[in-house]
């Protein structure tokens, strides 16, 4: 597969290491209250199992370091969009 | 007498003989033959054994797709079976020897199978050898692995050399017939980046066995020149002799060069090369396969596609046969029994299934048409014919031709189904190809050649122009329009005999029949319950025939039937090919440590360790057994000073403002405090709250860290921390970059190591106990000036230091500091005394970071944290991670000190038999203590915190041993830690 990585350009996934959904930027920030321990039971082991286009997590190991959040669909592997993990995270208020 | 088949004319150089063997008969051929072209021109006719009933076969095709001829060439650890003699191009010396058979080829011991076929049938293994149920692994199976199979292996390792290579470009176009070429000199023509590939050694595919004209010339000739002017192109790569095997994602394709000849002459040079071809777009130009017809006993030495006749006589210029008959139900055979007749081979008999009037006119030949063949005869090779209408014909070679199916095999690579075309009784690829990829020519179901010259050319040039390439306007090649009819024609009655659809696999008419009989109705059943279309051929002659003759039998369309998914590879690539130069020492990079010159010198003992090569211990002059160096090495340290190089435990560098409140995130330990100047051991979970790696980290200014993590981990830790900052804390001000190899750094341990630093650090550098104290970290300078990095921590449990330099001083600050510490008797140490020290001194390490200990299982739930959030905070609090009767770590000494205690026992209740219920733990490090004078371990054991001072059993049931061990503490050495602080 080629991913086109935001910064670098197309990019073989030789290059990459996968981790897995993307849901994983997601982790709970609520660990002081005692009902977070299902939000984090939830957040480590429970994923869709998607047919079609799945957000997931690559790491250009071989290359500049950057988590990218990829979206591929899982019948076709057609890339459909990808984006620097970063982004993704400040963009569902991760940030500062 | 040599050669008697050979003819006049064809492509080979008759000027330039070539020697081979087959079954140790020496034989000749010509420059230009491939193996089985040079054995049809010597007459052997008999070339190999079924894979079932070990009938007697001969070569029925002249390419990749020969299901018959195929061989073990070469010997020794060079022997590769299953080599298909049909695409096997000769060269001197060429050893080859037929395979499956038991006695000569000519009297195989195995025959009797085929006399026991009506016991045989599809299935039969099923069926026959249920009972009793033992004897299957025992009697039966190893019984017909042993009758059937193909070639053996040589079970040596492969002495050849493979390589990977990777070729870019804008249009890859996967054939050089006549539609490849067409396509290639006009997509070239536009300045596009264009790979020609084609997987046999002459490029012009079925130009090179056809007498048709083009431009006037010969198609051969208008071959050699297309790809004469295409080599002088700069845009252009050939690639001969490339398989193109698979079609992978975003344009990707696996190719095989087989570069063969090039490796025989110099063995360092590779037999193949992989090669991953990334290109925009390309155009399938594979042409079309001949499929056979099914009549009874249509497997004899002597009954051949007809092109492929063809293509003997044409390109490789040998006769098949002397009188020589063609079977066809398709104008295509017709030409066969024209090009015979051009080149004086007596054809004796045209039979036509179609009643029809004849397509041309054969001198000499006698005409049947709406004539079937139903019988043949002759053991080892073709005698006779029997039609039916009655008639017997004296034959020595029989040209069939069912029909041409388009070579689609590269369209499904991404689940693309192919559709029925009932104008050409055939399978079509549908539009639904591999993104980026088209087809042109006869691959497509464009059968006539100068329809499919034209298709090429206009293909070519509209990719390109697809491209942005602006593509000259040229006029396509010009060669006589041949028409191309078919009626399809799966088979005739056989009655009693038999007719094969697969020779490979032995699969006869019959046997589909019985299989749809017996309720196989999808086609992929069908494969796989009479292994029709299996093996190196894949079918590629029988599996359009076989779904007819399944459609016939269930009444159903061909477009119902449908075809078996395809898959790569399209012919078969040795698994050297993918290993490539990865193999042995190669498989991965050697990486060796800055100290390794120096222990090479030393006669040091190395061992892989992850990525690395580092000195395990360092043998004296007259020590004979590991044991005693590695003792020694112990004793020395602890009595005195030892240096160990621990550069490969991974190394981070962190800068920025907000590093103390990242590391404390994925930390379990608090890290908002660090003072500058100090160091801290550091603990990090992953998120499920098992434990992931240990490490120090210490502050060299305010906003500047260094963390170290195990060997093992340093690529995953890091990993882990990058993702950590990009992804969930991405505004935190944090900058890493892995330094494991940028610095070396050494380990030096022992009460004399601060004399012995003393005597190296330059001397405004205090590293006295009150200046630098224990868990002290610090930029120095050491030999005048060269910077340098001090950290006061233990792995060994003495008093100790770490000292790192630039990777380029590595091996002078080795020097140096043996050099220093020769009046304190200073020795070197490897990763076995390392090993030895942090098990007397009861530190975790790989063994027991085995990912299903937590925290407080390796007895640091201390350390943990409930006042922050941090990497596995939370789901380390499950109620089950903090159960008391967990397996938790302790140490472990044998009651008897006379005893072996050995890693890998199980431990046990002392009145206990071993079993899973009765298990307790295992012992997970273990070492003889030369400090101790016995063996010690640690280890895992049930509620073990509480047990100390209980007495078990350690079990090794695989090496014998069973004793009885104490529970103890896993600090065996220096408990209170009072070494480390003098």
């Amino acid at each position: 597969m080629i991913i086109n990585h935001p910064l670098l350009g197309p990019r073989d996934s030789e290059e990459f290491v996968y981790l897995g959904a993307a849901d994983l930027i997601n982790r709970p920030n609520n660990w002081e209250q005692d009902a977070s321990a299902e939000d984090f039971y939830q957040y480590q082991y429970i994923r869709e199992n998607i047919a079609g286009d799945h957000r997931e997590l690559w790491y250009h190991e071989q290359g500049d370091q950057s988590w990218l959040v990829v979206t591929r669909n899982t019948l076709s592997h057609e890339i459909i969009n990808v984006e620097l993990a970063q982004d993704v995270s400040r963009g569902i208020g991760r940030g500062k | 007498m040599s050669q008697m088949n050979r003819i006049k004319g064809g492509l080979v150089n008759q000027k330039k003989s070539i020697s081979f063997t087959f079954n140790g008969q020496i034989l000749t051929g010509f420059e230009g033959d491939t193996l089985a072209s040079a054995l049809l021109a010597n007459n052997k006719k008999l070339v190999g054994r079924s894979f079932k009933y070990h009938r007697p076969r001969g070569i029925v095709t002249a390419g990749s797709e020969e299901p018959n001829a195929i061989m073990e060439i070469g010997n020794g650890a060079y022997k590769e079976p299953n080599t298909k003699a049909t695409i096997t191009q000769l060269y001197n010396g060429l050893e080859a020897n037929s395979q499956n058979h038991r006695g000569p080829l000519g009297f195989d011991l195995m025959a009797i199978t085929d006399f026991l076929s009506p016991l045989l049938g599809a299935g039969f293994y099923y069926k026959t050898f249920m009972w009793p149920k033992a004897f299957w692994e025992k009697f039966y199976e190893p019984a017909i692995r042993n009758a059937a199979g193909l070639g053996t292996l040589s079970t040596e390792a492969d002495p050849d050399t493979y390589d990977k290579g990777f070729r870019y470009c804008d249009i890859l176009i996967i054939g050089a017939g006549a539609t490849g070429l067409s396509a290639a000199i006009t997509a070239a023509s536009s300045g596009a980046k264009v790979i020609l590939a084609d997987e046999d050694f002459l490029m012009g595919g079925r130009l090179n066995t056809e007498s048709i004209k083009i431009d006037g010339g010969s198609g051969s000739k208008w071959a050699k020149d297309t790809v004469a002017a295409l080599s002088t192109m700069e845009n252009v790569t050939l690639m001969s002799d490339t398989t193109i095997f698979g079609v992978y994602d975003h344009g990707i394709y696996g190719a095989i060069e087989n570069r063969s000849s090039e490796a025989r002459e110099d063995k360092d040079k590779p037999r193949q090369v992989n090669w991953r071809i990334y290109a925009k777009r390309s155009i399938l130009c594979a042409g079309a396969i001949e499929r056979s017809i099914a009549f009874g006993n249509n497997d004899r030495p002597g009954i051949m596609l007809a092109s492929a006749v063809r293509s003997y006589a044409n390109r490789f210029a040998v006769a098949t046969g002397d009188k020589v008959s063609v079977y066809t139900n398709n104008d295509d055979g017709w030409t066969t029994a024209r090009d015979l007749v051009l080149k004086n081979v007596r054809v004796v008999a045209v039979i036509d299934s179609r009643s029809i009037s004849p397509v041309l006119r054969v001198p000499g030949a006698e005409i049947f048409m709406g004539t079937d063949v139903v019988d043949t005869k002759g053991r080892r090779a073709l005698k006779s014919i029997k039609l039916s209408n009655g008639k017997t014909i004296d034959t020595d070679c029989l040209a069939v031709s069912g029909g041409w199916n388009p070579n689609l095999h590269l369209t499904c690579h991404h689940r693309g189904i192919p559709k029925w075309n009932g104008e050409i009784a055939s399978f079509i690829p549908d539009k639904a190809n591999p993104p980026g990829m088209t087809v042109a020519g006869r691959a497509k179901g464009t059968m006539v050649l100068s329809d499919a010259i034209i298709e090429g050319h206009n293909e070519g040039a509209s990719v390109a122009s697809d491209l942005g390439y602006k593509v000259k306007k040229s006029d396509p090649s010009e060669t006589p329009s041949v028409s191309y009819s078919v009626t399809a024609n799966w088979g005739v009655p056989s009655g009693k005999n038999r007719a094969w659809v697969d020779l490979q696999n032995d699969v006869t008419a019959k046997d589909i029949k019985l299989a749809n009989q017996e309720g196989f109705k999808s086609v992929e059943h069908v494969k796989r319950y009479t292994t029709l279309g299996m093996a190196t051929d894949q079918g590629k002659t029988a599996n359009v025939l076989g779904i007819g003759i399944m459609a016939d039998n269930m009444g159903q369309t061909m477009e119902e039937t449908g075809t078996t998914i395809f898959r790569p590879p399209y012919s078969p690539v040795a698994i050297g090919a993918f290993a490539g130069r990865r193999r042995g020492m190669e498989f991965y990079p050697t990486r060796y440590t800055p100290s390794h010159k120096w222990s090479v010198e030393q006669n040091a003992i190395f061992v892989e360790v992850g990525m690395w090569y580092r000195s395990q211990w360092f043998p004296l002059p007259g020590e004979t057994h590991w044991r005693e160096s590695v003792d020694r090495e112990v004793k020395q340290t602890r009595a005195s000073v030892g240096i160990c190089d621990v550069t490969t435990l991974g190394k981070i560098d962190i800068k920025g403002s907000d590093v103390s409140e990242f590391l404390n995130k994925v930390y379990v330990n608090a890290f908002a405090k660090v003072p500058v100047g100090k160091t801290r051991y550091g603990l990090m979970l992953r998120e499920d709250g098992m434990v992931m790696d240990d490490g120090t980290t210490a502050r060299l200014s305010e906003n500047h860290f260094v963390m170290t993590t195990t060997t093992a981990n340093a690529v995953n830790v890091y990993r882990h921390l990058q993702f950590c900052h990009q992804c969930l804390w991405p505004d935190l001000d944090v900058h890493m970059i892995s330094v494991t190899e940028q610095f070396a750094q050494y380990a030096v341990a022992g009460p004399n190591s601060r004399k012995l630093l003393q005597k190296v650090i330059d001397s405004d550098c205090d590293i006295s106990n009150e200046a630098f104290p224990y868990m002290a970290a610090g930029e120095i300078t050491v030999c005048g000036g060269i910077p340098a990095r001090l950290f006061r921590i233990s792995f060994s449990g003495e008093l100790a230091y770490e000292i790192a330099v630039q990777t380029r001083y590595g091996d002078s600050l080795m020097r140096v500091l043996m050099e220093a510490g020769e009046e304190f008797n200073v020795v070197p140490y490897g990763t076995e005394a390392l090993g030895v020290m942090r098990i007397e001194k009861g530190h975790a390490a790989g063994p027991e970071l085995n990912g299903q200990t937590s925290a407080y299982d390796l007895g640091m739930g201390g350390m943990v944290s409930g006042k922050k959030d941090f990497i596995g905070y939370k789901l380390g609090l499950r109620e089950d991670l903090l159960r008391d009767d967990r397996m938790q770590m302790v140490g472990f000494k044998p009651v008897n000190t006379q005893d072996l205690l050995q890693a890998g026992s199980h431990l046990l209740n002392l009145r206990d038999k071993p079993s899973t219920e009765t298990d307790q733990g295992w012992i997970s490090s273990c070492i003889y203590s030369p400090i101790l004078g016995h063996y010690i371990g640690i280890g895992f054991i049930k509620s073990g915190h509480s047990r100390k001072g209980e007495f078990v059993r350690a079990v090794d049931l695989v090496r014998g041993n069973d004793i009885e061990v104490e529970i103890c503490s896993p600090h065996f050495v220096d408990p209170e830690g009072e070494r480390l602080r003098v």
